[in-house]
């Protein structure tokens, strides 16, 4: 005979209000089975927790149901209190009336009806509930951070720091991202190089990192604790522990037209080369594509001139295996397509630009040395226009439909640094909102405005008009002045919109973490856990995530490492017992349920059985791993034969609430 | 030889006859045959956005039932006819309530739903005959000409129903021009407008546009223009006096195909 | 009609989503009969989501608009602000004697050059 509790929560007025709590009582009161029902003010309380123990004690419940709020908000508050109270803590149901009723209707009538409805079919479901125990599952001590830029070094330093192993795979010959090609960092106008470089230095020298640059992830298995990732280490070329990091190698190599990366083709790099003066690690890398050596078995330079001897032609991709118990994808961002806005004739003319460009245009260790010289002729401009929002907040199929969240500031950096160097420069930067929420940002762009004469135009730019003397007409709208304007300029930049790296997909896919339209990483609650993906064990860190500035990268990445630090000091993890399970008598091995798995968690194995007439058969059956499955239930709908259940959310339960619903 | 339903235009039959005579002549070398849509009437020259615009659209619809039932497709050579052409179809395949009025009223059976294909001579070059082909066809390479395409409004936009080419950077005249042997010349202000119908509206308002592209290609060095629509010629002849000789697109394809001796528009 | 009904006219016909504009002006950035118009692209999708036609509505502006369609294929929202002016005008000269160009203008205005195609276009533009 079962014994259920019934208990329904006030919420303050948030339930109250519109559900008549009592009547809400007083019927499922009368529900068979159910024992005991009371209301209070605020279940979750302390209080409020006391009246379900005692209730457990006192009347010997064998099942509880609440009727509160989302499961997802106090679900594990009260399976706490069960538990305390001597009861298996999955005995415990969770009726969801506020933001299922309260919170979605304003008829007290009406929501009080559908609150003791939910009440029933939870008490229906309550009574099919089976004490489960969860399983328990080892943690490996080590971290996985993939990509190498700011976000991904201070996360794997971070993690380092508090004395777990961890390893950085970063697609590009060294680790650095973007933030080593940027100038300057705003607001307060550091060298971005001089305050990264440290950091990239530290990363080299840690005993717990290990750095696999030029490197790809190629595939994720396992679950949370215990992941096994392959690594493709693509081939340099070149012997990383026998180079010195000389350079001579790149002096001698013969082709020298190669499009330069890091200075965004500005100038040329060899077909040997080492992207840049601080990389790390600072190995050389021979381009495939571009070595006579590798192309045709004709030069050989590079390596007659090492010394150490570091040139291999014959070295292949390597793919190495490991174990780890946490991944963070730090995968960064690239900078939107500009050619789409065709308009703005970014392929007619070599003076119109990317922000990015115009970074290495400024910096020092660029291209024209941190003089800022136009493209086209290499002379100094003298009028600038700056055109915000290339791309972001452009809902066409073409754009991004977001704001990028840091082009309003950097381009108040870029207008007030090119005014400060060079005074008989104008600059006129074309805006719809100046977005400048962020500590001392808003006064740094009303200084690039009011100390530096910055000319800002709340308007945009319907086209730019290469002219055959070189200069570039832009046509615009001053809406202020209501006014079509014409600016003839010897160089424009694009604040094009940023977009997660093309790579990010396909990580999602491997990682089973989900995304959003946009392909940035989605976390697993926008306010409460923002540097957690929604599935176990894979953290968030960077742009992957969402548009950010350096200082909220580097703030998200420490409290991306604090909860991997936090998974890492675990011994043990308890699973979910909530997961699938085949009954295999009745399971036909047709796959579809592994088929539609999203983490892997399906396996098959050929099994023995005794047949009625004590002959024996094998046949092949599903088989769930309890570690790996989450509990979506997609195998129990996708199951033709009815094999597949999950536990604690029977396809029995499931008919009893529909069928109590429908009483 | 391919057979092709064709739709001229009411200018082509009149200002414009050599753009019909030649487009066809050039085509009927390259391998195609114009056959004329049954008493096709005039497309109305603009196509009226409103969606409530039922009448002023039924010219176009009667011209795309017949290509329906002929083959499937219609090809046109003024931009114009392209446009309200291209336009009215895309209004077929995404507002059934107009196709279901239109259909009732012209009692179309089966109801017309925008089954049948508009495509531009220059689509056909470009998807169909190939620019290779035509390099062979030329028999008098326009060498050291430099051409300046002018696309204007009507063969672009909007680009998500003509998708004729990119809106913004177009190159398929471009290529046209190389394939004839001569020069493109590149200039910004080849797909905007040229003043349209405002010449008889404003007159000094639509001079002041025509004088806006053709100063651009000139700066460029442009020495002739080139383009498909009868309004454009006329404004860019009549509202911007310039050294610029323009013509049609077919004038300079039948010189270099041999079709005819000169380059004046007839 | 009223204000309301007016700017739901407007937006029946046009199909226009007036409340997706930004305020950005890359409409009006793109206007070729930008300085022949008293009111500009952008505050033609303005006044009619505020529901103020009627100063667009007498308004010369109506006029000078080519149809050419650059602020359509530029705006970052989606708002074909060319249909919102060809809606104005529609309003405009559907109501009776509201012709802007009639057949006895058309001698006036001819040359001998004039393609057929000028004036069947802007027949249909100015006349109902």
């Amino acid at each position: 005979m079962q014994k259920i509790g019934v208990f329904v929560c006030h919420c303050g007025t948030n339930i109250a209000a519109t559900v008549d709590v009592k009547a809400v009582v007083d019927a499922l009161a009368k529900e068979p089975s159910v024992v005991f029902a009371a209301d209070y003010p605020y279940m979750c309380s302390e209080s409020g927790q006391n009246l379900i123990k005692d209730a457990i004690r006192e009347h010997e419940l064998t099942g509880v149901v609440i009727c509160s709020c989302s499961p997802r908000m106090h679900e594990v508050t009260f399976r706490r209190a069960a538990a305390s109270a001597g009861l298996n803590p999955y005995l415990v149901e969770v009726a969801n009336i506020r933001e299922q009723c309260s919170w979605i209707h304003k008829d007290k009538a009406e929501a009080t009806e559908k609150a003791i409805i939910l009440g029933r079919a939870a008490i229906a479901k309550a009574l099919l509930n089976a004490p489960l125990i969860a399983g328990e599952s080892p943690v490996t001590k080590r971290a996985l951070v993939i990509g190498g830029g700011i976000a991904g070094i201070q996360t794997a330093l971070d993690i380092a720091e508090a004395g777990f192993p961890v390893d950085i795979v970063e697609q590009k010959p060294t680790i650095g991202g973007k933030m080593a090609q940027i100038d300057k960092t705003f607001p307060t106008l550091d060298c971005s190089a001089c305050i990264l470089t440290p950091k990239m230095v530290e990363c080299a020298q840690n005993e717990n990192i290990r750095i696999f640059s030029y490197s790809e992830v190629e595939s994720v298995s396992g679950f949370v604790g215990s992941f096994t990732v392959k690594i493709r280490k693509k081939a340099r070329y070149v012997d990383e522990v026998k180079c010195t990091g000389c350079g001579l190698c790149t002096e001698k190599c013969p082709v020298k037209n190669v499009p330069n990366e890091f200075n965004l083709g500005f100038d040329n790099r060899r077909a040997v080369y080492i992207p840049f003066a601080q990389a790390i690690p600072k190995i050389a890398v021979i381009d495939p594509d571009r070595c006579n050596m590798l192309k045709n078995g004709k030069c050989g330079l590079c390596s007659r001139v090492c010394e150490a001897g570091a040139i291999n032609y014959k070295q292949t991709d390597e793919i190495v295996e490991e174990h780890y118990g946490a991944i963070v994808a730090a995968t960064g961002y690239e900078i939107s397509d500009v050619t789409r806005y065709g308009e703005y004739a970014y392929t007619e003319s070599k003076d119109v630009i990317t922000s990015l460009e115009f970074e290495r245009l400024t910096n020092a260790a660029g291209p024209t040395g941190g003089v800022l010289l136009r493209p086209s002729d290499g002379k100094h401009p003298h009028t600038i226009v700056f055109i915000q929002c290339v791309g972001s907040r452009c809902v066409l199929e073409k754009g991004k439909p977001y704001c990028s969240k840091i082009c309003c500031m950097y381009t108040a950096k870029h207008a007030m640094l090119t005014r400060e160097k060079y005074p008989d420069t104008e600059v006129y930067v074309f805006y719809i909102d100046v977005r400048t929420p962020g500590k001392n940002f808003d006064e740094f762009y009303r200084r690039a405005a009011e100390e530096f004469g910055v000319h800002y135009i709340k308007g945009a730019v319907g086209k730019i008009v290469p002219r055959a003397d070189g200069t570039l007409d832009v046509q615009a709208a001053d809406l202020i002045m209501d006014e079509q304007l014409r600016i003839s300029a010897d160089l424009v930049v694009l604040a094009a919109a940023i977009e997660p790296s093309k790579t990010a997909r396909k990580l999602a896919t491997m990682l089973t973490a989900s995304m959003d339209t946009n392909d940035f990483f989605t976390e697993a609650h926008p306010k409460l856990r923002p540097v957690e993906s929604p599935t176990a064990g894979i953290f968030l860190s960077g742009v992957c995530q969402g548009p950010k500035d350096i200082p909220e990268t580097v703030s998200q990445a420490g409290a991306c490492a604090a909860k991997v630090i936090g998974l890492l000091s675990k011994n043990k993890l308890t699973g979910n017992p909530c997961v699938a399970h085949s009954d295999e008598l009745m399971c036909n091995g047709c796959s579809s349920c592994a088929n539609v798995c999203p983490y892997g968690a399906i396996t098959y194995l050929d099994k023995e059985f005794r047949m009625p007439d004590r002959t024996t058969k094998v046949r092949r059956v599903a088989s769930v791993n309890p570690a790996v499955c989450q509990g979506c239930g997609a195998c129990t709908v996708a199951c033709p034969s009815g094999a597949m259940d999950l536990s604690g959310f029977s396809n029995s339960q499931i008919m009893a609430e529909v069928d109590a619903i429908c009483r | 030889m391919t057979k092709i339903a064709y739709y001229p235009g009411c200018t082509l039959k009149n200002k414009a006859r050599a753009l019909d005579e030649e487009a066809r002549a050039a085509a009927r070398l390259l391998g195609y045959e114009f056959e004329e849509i049954d008493e096709w009437q005039c497309c109305g020259g603009a196509f009226t956005t409103s969606r409530d615009e039922i009448a002023t659209k039924l010219a176009a619809a009667r011209a795309l039932t017949w290509a329906r039932d002929h083959g499937g497709r219609v090809v046109t050579v003024c931009s114009a006819c392209y446009n309200v052409l291209k336009q009215t179809n895309a209004a077929f395949r995404t507002d059934s309530e107009f196709a279901a009025k239109v259909s009732r009223y012209e009692k179309t059976d089966p109801p017309y739903r925008g089954e049948a294909e508009v495509v531009h001579w220059f689509e056909l070059l470009r998807d169909e005959i190939g620019f290779d082909k035509l390099r062979a066809a030329v028999k008098k390479p326009l060498k050291g000409r430099k051409i300046a395409p002018y696309y204007g409004c009507l063969l672009l936009r909007p680009s998500e129903t003509l998708a004729f080419d990119s809106p913004e950077n177009p190159t398929v005249m471009e290529d046209f021009i190389r394939a004839l042997g001569a020069e493109p010349v590149r200039y910004a202000m080849r797909n905007e407008c040229c003043g349209g119908y405002l010449t008889l509206e404003d007159r000094d308002a639509a001079k002041k546009r025509s004088a806006a592209v053709l100063s651009s290609a000139v700066e460029m060095g442009a020495d002739c223009m080139i383009t498909a629509c009868p309004l454009c010629l006329y404004n860019l002849t009549k509202n911007a006096a310039g050294p610029l000789e323009i013509r049609y697109f077919t004038d300079v394809l039948a010189e270099a195909l041999g079709l005819k001796e000169g380059g004046e528009n007839a | 009609m009223n204000k309301q009904d007016l700017k739901e006219e407007i937006v029946r016909m046009s199909g226009s989503a007036v409340e997706k504009c930004m305020r950005c002006g890359k409409c009006s950035a793109s206007c070729p009969s930008y300085e022949d118009m008293e009111y500009h692209p952008h505050e033609f999708v303005y006044l009619v989501e505020k529901g103020d036609i009627e100063k667009l509505m007498a308004s010369e502006s109506i006029y000078k608009c080519l149809t050419c369609f650059a602020c359509v294929e530029r705006c970052p929202r989606g708002v074909e602000p060319a249909k919102v002016v060809e809606a104005v005008r529609l309003i405009v000269i559907r109501e009776q004697g509201m012709n802007r160009l009639k057949p006895d203008d058309i001698p006036g205005l001819w040359d001998k050059d004039l393609p057929q195609q000028a004036i069947v276009t802007a027949m249909r533009k100015y006349t109902k």
